[in-house]
C-alpha cells in the first residue's frame, strides 16, 4: 500500500496537465469541476488507505521511503557528489500533513465549483489549484531538502498566480501605497516578500550541505543526531531555515504579505493562505526538529517571535473592518501559536494546532466567502449585520468556527490551543511571560472573532436593501461548510490530554518523529498536575470573557465602541494602521531602493557605465565586423590563416611552454 | 569465417543501414521520379537501425579484430545519429518540395553520412576513425552545396571542402605520428603504451594534430570560422543535421580517442583543450549576440555549445564523459527542433530568417511558438529543460577536475547566451506583428518536433534515464 504514495502526488499533476492543456477548449464547467476536485479526492482516498494501513502497523514499520528516480548526480564512488532523488517519504508526520492537504483541499475544490461559477477563468482557476496541491504534496512528502524546496517554490508560484487571479481588479491597500493598486500588485508583494524568506531557506540548505554533505532527510538527521547541542553552525543553519519559515508562514518580520494576499478569490485564501501553504513553515521546523534541538538559542527566538506575532496580529484584528482582513490577521496570530509551540519544543502540539486550525480557519474563510458572495462582493462588516436570518447554515457553521478558534471546550481549537498554552508554561523552554502573552492573545482572539460574527450576522441590518438581497449559498458551498463545521467540533478529540482522561493520541502517534529532538533537549513528559487544571480554567475563562465582552459591546451597548475609539484614539490609530509596519518597510526599504535605483543605479550605473559599455561593445563589435568583413570577402584563405594561427598556439603550448 | 559472420551479426545497426543505403541508391538509379521511394526506404532504414542500436545498448564488445566497438557507446551514438538523420530526412522532404528540387540522392547522402558517423563512434582504431570521418565529410560537402543554383550554397560548400581537406591532412599526419611512436593504431595498444610515450615530443605532436582536426570538426575556436558561413549557406535541414549529427559524431571520436585511448587528466593536452573550450564559450556566445540572422546566431551558439562540451573532455573524468553524452543526446533534440521550426517559417528566397521576422509569432501560431520557446529555454540551460542538466554535468566535471575557472567562464557565458535566446522568445511573445508560417508544417515533421519537445522536458525532469545508461560505457 505504501508504494502507492506517488499516486497521491500524481493525481493532481494529471488534473493540472489535463486542465492546463485542454482547459480553453473545455466549455463545460461541470467537467472542469469534476476533474479538478476528483483528482484531489482520489489523492485523499489513497492517503486515507495508506493511513489506515499505517494504523495497523507497529510504530517502527510506519516509515517508508519510495524511490521514484535518481534526479541529480548518480555517480557512484564519488563521495562528495550531490545525490538527490525524487523520492517520497511516508511517515507519521507526512501522512498527517497529506491528509490535511488533500482532505481540506478536496472540500475547498468542491466549494470552488459553486463559488467560481460563471467566472471566465473557471478552468484556469482549477488548473492553478491542482498545480498548487501537486506542489504542496511534494513539499510535505519529499524525502530531501531539494525536492521540498521545489515544492516550497511551487506553492509560492501558485500563491502568486492565484492572488492575482483577477488581475484586472482593483484592490484596497489600506492606504500605505499611493495610487491605485491592482490585485497583481498584491501578488507581487507576496512573491517578493517570500523571496526574502526563500533566500534564507536556500542559504540554510547550503549550510546543511556543507555540514552534513547530503540533502537527504535520513542522512542529515542521522548525522545530526550524534552531534552535541550548541555550536554556531547549527545556530546559523536553523536561523536561516527559520527565516524561510517566517516568509512562508507570515511571521514577524515577513508577515506583511498575507493581509494583502486576501485580494485573491476567497477559496484561495482558505486553501493557501489559511489551511495549507502558510503552515509549510511550521511543518519545516517540525521536520527539522532535530536540527533545531541542536540550537536551543534558535528555539528561544522561534518561541519569542511566535508569541509576539500571535499577540500583535490579534490586536490588529481587533479594529479591522474587512471580513477577510480580520481572518487574515487571525491566521497570522494562530500561526504565531504554532511557532510558539515549536519554540518550546512542543512539536506535537504545534502539528495538532496545524490540523485543527486547518479545519476551523478553512471553515471561517469559506463562510466569509459565502457572505461576500451573498453581499455582492461587499467585504466591509460595518455594512453588513443581521445576516443570520438570510443565511442560517452559513451563520451556524461560522459560529461553530468562531467558538472553535476562541478555544471553548469541547471544540477542536480548545484542545490544541490549550496544549500549546500549557507547554508554553511548563516546558523547560517556556516561561510564564510567554504563557501570559499567549493567554492574552487568546482572550483578544475570542473578542475579535465574536465582534466579527456579531457585526456580520447579528444586530441590525446595515446594508442597502435596494441593491443587496442576501441569500443562502448553493449546496456545493454549504456542504463543505457543514463538513468542516463537523470537523471543527470533533477534530480535537484526537488530542485530548491525559489530564482530561484522554489518550493524547496524536502526540503519541507523532512521538517517533520527534523523539530524537526531545531526547536531545532532555524534555521529560510531565505528570498531571493541579496547575494544569488551574491554567485550563483560567484560559477558558479569559476566552469566555472575550466573548462576553464582544457581545456586550457590539450587541447591547454599541455606543461603547465609538466611545472607546475616541477615548483611545491614539492606540486605535496605531492598530488601524497595523502598527505602521507597511509604512516603515516602505520608508526603510522600498523608497530608498527606488531612490537608489533612480539616481545611482539608473543614471549613474546604467546610463553612465553599462550603457556606455554596451554601446562601446557594440561599436567595437561593429568595428571588428567591418575589418573581418574586409578580409572575408569570400576568401577562404583568411580562414586558413586563422586556423594556422590556432595551430601555432597549440603547438607552442604543448611542445615549448 | 565463423567469426566474420558473428562480427557482422553483432554490427547489425551499421550493416543494416549500409545495406539500406545501397538499396536506396539502386532504386534511385533505376529510373526517374523515385525520390519518394528513396525517402521512405531511407526513413525505414534509420528507424530500423535506431531500434537495433537500442537493443544492443547493454552489450559492449569489440568486433572485427578490435577495429570496431559494438553496442554500448557505439549504440548510444548510433541512436543519436539515426535520430538526427531521421529528423533531417523528415524536415528535408517538405523543405525540398517547397523549393521544387526534391531528388533522391539527397536522402541517400544523408543515410551515408549517418553511416560515416556510426563508423566514427564505433571506431576503436584510428584507421577506421579516419574512414568514418571521410565518409561523413564527403557526403556533407555535397549536401551543403546541394542547391547548386544558389551562389551562397556553392560558396559554403567550397569553403567547407577546402578547410575540411586541409584538416584531413592534419588528422592523417597525427595518426601517422602516433603510429610512429606507439607502433599501432589500435586504441587498446595506444592506451597501454600511453604512460610510456605521453611525454615524447613526437607523440605530443601527433596528439596535437588530432586535437586540431577534431576541434575543426566540432567547430571549436579557433577552428570555427567555417561554421557560420556554412551553416548559413546550407539548406536549413542540413544545417540542423550538421549542428546535431555531425557535431555528435565529431565528439564521439574526440571522446573515444582522448578519454578512451589516452588518459589526459591533468596533462598539457587537457590544458590545451580547456583553452579551446574557454575560447569557444566566450567567442561563440559574445559574437552570437550581434547576429541578426537566426541561422548564423545558431551557428555561433553551436560553437559555444562545443565549448561547454569540450570542458567535459578537458576534465577527463567519468562525470565529463557522461555529461558530454547526455549533452549530445539532448542537444540533438533541441537543436533539431529549433531548426525544424525555423525551416517552416523560412521562405524560398532565404528570407524570414531574422529576429524581426518573428514578431507576433505567438499570436498567430501559439503552439509552434511554445515549441520553439521550449527549445530556446533548453538551449539557454534553464531548468526544467534538458539543457540544464547537460551543462550541470559538464561544469560539475570541470569543478571536480580542479578546472573551476573553466566552469566559471561557462556559467558566465551561459548568462550571456540567455540574452540572444530569449530575445527570440521576447520577439515572439511581446512584439506586435504578424509572423506566421506560409503553409502548415507536414504532419510527420510536426509530430517529430513535438516529440523532441516532450523529450526535452522529460530528460530535464528525469535525467537519469540517460545518465544511468552511460555509466558503464567505453571500457576499451
Amino acid at each position: 500500500m505504501f508504494s502507492l504514495a506517488p499516486a497521491i502526488v500524481f493525481f493532481p499533476l494529471l488534473g493540472f496537465l489535463f486542465l492546463g492543456l485542454l482547459g480553453p477548449r473545455l466549455k463545460n464547467e461541470r467537467l472542469v469541476g469534476i476533474v479538478g476536485s476528483g483528482t484531489v479526492g482520489l489523492s485523499f482516498l489513497v492517503a486515507t488507505a495508506i493511513f489506515i494501513e499505517m494504523l495497523g502497523l507497529p510504530p517502527e514499520q510506519r516509515k517508508e521511503i519510495i524511490q521514484l528516480f535518481a534526479w541529480i548526480g548518480t555517480f557512484t564512488g564519488t563521495s562528495a557528489s550531490m545525490n538527490v532523488s525524487v523520492a517520497y517519504q511516508i511517515d507519521q508526520l507526512s501522512i498527517v500533513m497529506t491528509l490535511i492537504v488533500t482532505g481540506v483541499g478536496f472540500l475547498i475544490h468542491v466549494y470552488s465549483i459553486g463559488y467560481m461559477h460563471g467566472d471566465p477563468g473557471f478552468w484556469r482557476f482549477f488548473t492553478y489549484l491542482n498545480l498548487f496541491i501537486f506542489a504542496m504534496l511534494n513539499l510535505v512528502l519529499a524525502d530531501n531538502f531539494l525536492l521540498m524546496f521545489l515544492g516550497w517554490e511551487g506553492v509560492g508560484l501558485c500563491s502568486y498566480l492565484l492572488i492575482g487571479f483577477w488581475y484586472d481588479r482593483k484592490f484596497e491597500t489600506g492606504g500605505y501605497a499611493p495610487g491605485t493598486a491592482y490585485t497583481g500588485d498584491a501578488a507581487k508583494k507576496a512573491f517578493i516578500v517570500n523571496r526574502i524568506g526563500d533566500f534564507g531557506f536556500l542559504l540554510g540548505m547550503f549550510l546543511i550541505y556543507v555540514q552534513f554533505e547530503s540533502l537527504n532527510f535520513d542522512t542529515v538527521f542521522g548525522r545530526a543526531a550524534v552531534l552535541n547541542v550548541g555550536g554556531e553552525v547549527m545556530m546559523w543553519m536553523t536561523l536561516l531555515l527559520f527565516i524561510g519559515a517566517t516568509g512562508k508562514s507570515a511571521q514577524i518580520p515577513l508577515f506583511v504579505w498575507l493581509p494583502d494576499a486576501m485580494a485573491g478569490p476567497t477559496p484561495v485564501s482558505a486553501l493557501i493562505h489559511a489551511a495549507t501553504m502558510v503552515t509549510a513553515g511550521v511543518y519545516m521546523v517540525a521536520r527539522c526538529s532535530i536540527l533545531f534541538a541542536l540550537a536551543p538559542a534558535t528555539l528561544q527566538i522561534v518561541a519569542v517571535i511566535g508569541a509576539l506575532t500571535a499577540i500583535m496580529a490579534a490586536t490588529i484584528g481587533l479594529v479591522q473592518n474587512d471580513i477577510k482582513k480580520v481572518l487574515a490577521y487571525s491566521t497570522i496570530s494562530q500561526l504565531g501559536y504554532m511557532f510558539l509551540a515549536m519554540g518550546v519544543a512542543a512539536f506535537g502540539a504545534g502539528i495538532f494546532h496545524v490540523m485543527t486550525h486547518a479545519f476551523f480557519k478553512a471553515l471561517l474563510f469559506l463562510g466569509s466567502g459565502a457572505v461576500i458572495h451573498a453581499m455582492h462582493e461587499e467585504q466591509d462588516i460595518q455594512k453588513m449585520g443581521g445576516l443570520k436570518k438570510y443565511m442560517p447554515t452559513t451563520y451556524k457553521t461560522f459560529l461553530i468556527g468562531a467558538i472553535a478558534i476562541a478555544g471553548i471546550p469541547p471544540f477542536a481549537g480548545f484542545f490544541s490551543k490549550d496544549e500549546i498554552l500549557w507547554k508554553a508554561f511548563s516546558s523547560e523552554y517556556g516561561s510564564v511571560l510567554l504563557w501570559a502573552l499567549a493567554v492574552l492573545g487568546a482572550g483578544i482572539t475570542a473578542f475579535y472573532m465574536f465582534r466579527l460574527t456579531i457585526l456580520t450576522f447579528e444586530g441590525e441590518e446595515r446594508f442597502d436593501h435596494r441593491h443587496v438581497h442576501p441569500h443562502e449559498a448553493p449546496q456545493s458551498m454549504t456542504i463543505p461548510l457543514i463538513i468542516l463545521a463537523g470537523l471543527s467540533i470533533v477534530g480535537g478529540f484526537v488530542g485530548i490530554p491525559e489530564s482530561l482522561l484522554g489518550g493524547n493520541a496524536l502526540e503519541h502517534w507523532l512521538e517517533p518523529i520527534f523523539a530524537p529532538a526531545l531526547s536531545k533537549l532532555r524534555v521529560v513528559p510531565h505528570h498531571v498536575e493541579i496547575t494544569e487544571y488551574v491554567l485550563m480554567v483560567l484560559s477558558v475563562g479569559i476566552a469566555l470573557a472575550g466573548i462576553y465582552g464582544a457581545r456586550r459591546v457590539y450587541l447591547r451597548r454599541q455606543e461603547l465602541s465609538a466611545l472607546w475609539q475616541q477615548k483611545y484614539a491614539r492606540i486605535y490609530k496605531i492598530l488601524w494602521n497595523k502598527y505602521y509596519v507597511d509604512e516603515a518597510y516602505d520608508a526603510l526599504f522600498v523608497r530608498p531602493a527606488v531612490r537608489l535605483s533612480n539616481s545611482l543605479l539608473w543614471k549613474g550605473l546604467d546610463v553612465a557605465v553599462i550603457d556606455r559599455m554596451v554601446n562601446g561593445t557594440a561599436t567595437a563589435v561593429a568595428w571588428c565586423a567591418f575589418w573581418i568583413r574586409r578580409v572575408q570577402t569570400g576568401v577562404a584563405q583568411m580562414y586558413a590563416t586563422v586556423l594556422v594561427g590556432g595551430i601555432v598556439v597549440i603547438l607552442f603550448w604543448l611542445m615549448i611552454k | 569465417m565463423e567469426t566474420l559472420v558473428a562480427d557482422i551479426w553483432r554490427s547489425t545497426p551499421l550493416v543494416l543501414l549500409t545495406l539500406v543505403g545501397l538499396i536506396a541508391l539502386l532504386v534511385e538509379g533505376s529510373g526517374k521520379g523515385r525520390a519518394a521511394a528513396v525517402y521512405w526506404i531511407s526513413l525505414v532504414g534509420t528507424i530500423a537501425s535506431f531500434v537495433l542500436s537500442f537493443l544492443s545498448l547493454n552489450t559492449e564488445e569489440a568486433a572485427f579484430n578490435d577495429m570496431i566497438l559494438q553496442g554500448g557507446y557505439a549504440a548510444f551514438f548510433g541512436m543519436i545519429f539515426t535520430a538526427s538523420a531521421f529528423g533531417t530526412l523528415i524536415l528535408s522532404r517538405s523543405y525540398l518540395r517547397r523549393l521544387h528540387t526534391e531528388r533522391g540522392e539527397f536522402y541517400v547522402l544523408i543515410v551515408f553520412a549517418a553511416i560515416g558517423m556510426m563508423l566514427m563512434a564505433s571506431a576503436i582504431d584510428l584507421i577506421i576513425l579516419f574512414l568514418g570521418i571521410e565518409v561523413m565529410s564527403i557526403c556533407l560537402y555535397v549536401l551543403v552545396g546541394f542547391l547548386r543554383t544558389k551562389l551562397t550554397a556553392n560558396e559554403s560548400a567550397l569553403k567547407y571542402f577546402l578547410l575540411g581537406a586541409f584538416t584531413t591532412g592534419f588528422l592523417l599526419y597525427g595518426i601517422a605520428l602516433i603510429y610512429g611512436t606507439v607502433g599501432s593504431t589500435s586504441f587498446r595498444a595506444i592506451s597501454a603504451a600511453f604512460p610510456a610515450v605521453s611525454n615524447q615530443p613526437l607523440f605530443l605532436l601527433g596528439a596535437a594534430m588530432l586535437v586540431i582536426a577534431f576541434s575543426f570538426k566540432v567547430a571549436a575556436v579557433p577552428f570555427h570560422m567555417w561554421a557560420p558561413d556554412v551553416y548559413e549557406g546550407a539548406p536549413t535541414p542540413i544545417t540542423a543535421f550538421m549542428s546535431t549529427g555531425t557535431k555528435a559524431a565529431a565528439f564521439a571520436a574526440f571522446v573515444g580517442v582522448f578519454l578512451g585511448a589516452f588518459q589526459i587528466a591533468g596533462s598539457k593536452l587537457s590544458e590545451v583543450i580547456a583553452l579551446a573550450a574557454a575560447a569557444s564559450m566566450i567567442i561563440g556566445n559574445v559574437v552570437a549576440i550581434s547576429q541578426s540572422n537566426l541561422k548564423r546566431m545558431l551557428a555561433y551558439s553551436s560553437i559555444a555549445h562545443a565549448g561547454y562540451m569540450l570542458s567535459g573532455i578537458s576534465a577527463a573524468n567519468r562525470e565529463g564523459e557522461t555529461g558530454i553524452l547526455f549533452y549530445l543526446a539532448t542537444y540533438t533534440l533541441m537543436n533539431l527542433g529549433a531548426f525544424g521550426v525555423l525551416s517552416w517559417v523560412e521562405q524560398k528566397d532565404d528570407t524570414k530568417l531574422t529576429f524581426d521576422d518573428y514578431a507576433g509569432f505567438s499570436a498567430q501560431q501559439p503552439f509552434l511558438a511554445a515549441l520553439l520557446s521550449i527549445f530556446l529555454f533548453s538551449l539557454a540551460g534553464i531548468p526544467p529543460f534538458a539543457g540544464f542538466f547537460g551543462k550541470y554535468y559538464v561544469f560539475l566535471a570541470a569543478v571536480k577536475a580542479d578546472l573551476t575557472w573553466l566552469a566559471i567562464i561557462g556559467v558566465l557565458t551561459s548568462v550571456v547566451s540567455v540574452y540572444y535566446y530569449l530575445r527570440l522568445v521576447m520577439m515572439m511573445y511581446f512584439q506586435p506583428g504578424g509572423a506566421t508560417v506560409e503553409e502548415p508544417p507536414a504532419q510527420m515533421a510536426f509530430i517529430a518536433v513535438t516529440c523532441a519537445a516532450i523529450l526535452v522536458v522529460l530528460f530535464g525532469i528525469y535525467p537519469s534515464l540517460i545518465v544511468d545508461l552511460t555509466k558503464e560505457f567505453l571500457n576499451i
